[in-house]
């Protein structure tokens, strides 16, 4: 094993881009981000990827987005794991690398999701969940995280209306990046009379979905040294599954995979939660942020939605989320949302977040959670110079 | 849905059929060969009440395509009386009086049609436990 560092970053606004195309989408940010890190010659391509077979019936997207960017001939692939499927792609990348099978590695996450009407990408996002014992009952991936959110309420005491933080915080942070969807600030009244999805779930719980793609050039450390410039290690790259179908866990409310990748993680980068200084979290409901949270060890079981109610997960908080606007406002194109997770964490790092960067910043994790807790990648990353 | 696919989950969909776990007594529902709570092999069918209490609930507007007539609809996960917990839709209730512990029971209902020439789909549904009134 050798220390990984990312080389280059890059990335397409998250939107509805009528004018571009799964492989205009992925192409654009393979190569700026090729660009970014001065390298012509990658040998890997792993692309993160969940909806494209259902939604524009297109698979084979390694070989595909490695023609369409310029890098035909190399060893090129699509991992999907929900929508953890961008930072598995990231993970898968960075084994090839630390392992030493590969010096140049781009892992990318692409999702064309607005070619499809609502239904039809509500149906392909409930392939998430069982499909025989949970979506075939007329259940939406929405309705499932929905009764989550009433357990917690139910178990923890809390009203819908203590979610709002987790909303607000995401939009005020959004406004602030170029490559948000959503660049306006809500109201906590804007999220009480939000439109319900599926009930408590409204509107402004939920991460707007839209197309978009990121990518990440990684390679070896003693390659990022001699390249110059702040050089970001790769200090944790983990994951860990739990059951698919949320009715097969013992306490729905303690989602064991957040809990195992993060503590994978940790242990790999020798350090805890009191050290890290950011935390990009899977805020595709309101509620998955309170059991990140919890999981990753911030806060207590049903301390989660405290730690928001008490202004800790702001820019200046104790536990910054959700710092480029999250899924919730950045956009949640979902297979490639893990990538640009890990992309605004570099940012962060490099202190090329603009107004929203965090002072002095070292360690930032990153948390990307595929199906309602299925799947989770969890990574740490560190600045060294 | 494919007719080998409605075939092959009929006991699941039609009576709740799942298993029992002949190391660790455990009611395993739906069935998976491996006891999910002790990893023993569990190959051994068992059917289920049917009876249990809403364990959480929720009201779908956005419904996924084939779902779509039937918005807003009610979703449940209950915990059954035998342990397992079961993802299904809620029936004979309004939005307003259901609520977390309830007492419900299983009934067969249609899950949906899909069109003149597909299937009609029938499974499980939950509604309120009827019993209780009568005692």
């Amino acid at each position: 094993m050798r220390d990984v560092a990312i080389l280059g970053l890059g990335q397409t606004p998250v939107g509805e881009h009528w004018d571009l195309s799964l492989r205009d989408l992925g192409a654009q940010a393979i190569v700026s981000a090729l660009k970014d890190a001065g390298i012509e010659a990658p040998q890997l391509l792993v692309v993160g990827n969940m909806l494209s077979g259902s939604l524009s019936h297109q698979e084979n997207l390694g070989a595909l987005l490695a023609d369409y960017a310029g890098l035909r001939g190399i060893e090129a692939l699509k991992v999907e794991a929900a929508c953890a499927s961008g930072a598995m792609a990231v993970r898968m990348a960075y084994l090839a690398v630390a392992g030493g099978m590969v010096d140049i590695a781009v892992a990318c996450g692409v999702e064309k999701m607005t070619d499809g009407s609502s239904e039809e990408t509500t149906t392909a996002l409930a392939a998430a969940a069982d499909d025989l014992f949970e979506s075939d009952q007329g259940i939406s991936f929405v309705a499932l995280n929905a009764m989550l959110m009433r357990r917690y309420m139910h178990e923890f005491g809390y009203r819908r209306e203590d979610f709002a933080e987790f909303a607000v915080n995401a939009h005020r942070n959004a406004a602030r990046n170029p490559n948000a969807m959503f660049r306006r600030p809500i109201t906590p009244q804007a999220f009480a009379e939000a439109k319900m999805i599926a009930t408590p779930i409204s509107l402004l719980d939920s991460a707007g979905i839209g197309d978009g793609a990121a990518a990440l050039v990684l390679g070896p450390m003693d390659l990022a040294r001699r390249l110059g410039g702040a050089v970001i290690r790769i200090a944790a790259s983990a994951s860990a599954t739990d059951s698919v179908a949320l009715h097969d866990r013992r306490d729905p409310l303690e989602v064991r995979a957040i809990y195992l990748s993060a503590q994978r993680a940790y242990a790999q980068a020798g350090v805890g939660p009191q050290d890290i200084d950011l935390f990009e979290l899977h805020d595709a409901f309101t509620i998955m942020s309170a059991l990140s949270l919890e999981g990753a060890g911030f806060a207590p079981r049903g301390g989660g939605v405290r730690l928001a109610l008490e202004g800790e997960i702001g820019l200046e908080g104790r536990i910054p989320i959700s710092t480029m606007g999250g899924l919730k406002a950045r956009g949640h194109p979902v297979g490639a949302t893990g990538v640009y997770q890990i992309v605004e964490a570099a940012l962060q790092l490099r202190g090329q977040a603009g107004e929203n960067q965090i002072p002095n910043c070292r360690l930032a994790m990153t948390q990307n959670i595929g199906g309602s807790g299925a799947n989770v990648v969890t990574h740490i990353l560190e600045r060294l110079a | 849905m494919t007719i080998p696919s409605y075939w092959r989950t009929r006991r699941q969909r039609l009576s709740l059929e799942g298993e029992i776990c002949p190391h660790c007594r455990r009611h395993v529902f739906p069935p998976r060969d491996i006891c999910p709570y002790c990893g023993g092999p569990a190959k051994a069918a068992a059917s289920l009440s049917g009876r249990g209490t809403v364990y959480s609930f929720s009201l779908v507007h956005n419904a996924p395509a084939g779902f779509e007539p039937y918005a807003p609809y009610l979703v449940a996960i209950v915990k059954l009386d035998e342990g397992p917990l079961v993802t299904a839709q809620l029936t004979d209730v309004s939005p307003d009086e259901v609520s977390i512990g309830m007492p419900v029971e299983m009934v067969t209902r249609k899950l949906r049609e899909e069109g003149e020439e597909g299937l009609i789909v029938y499974g499980y549904k939950f509604r309120p436990l009827l019993q209780a009134e009568a005692l």
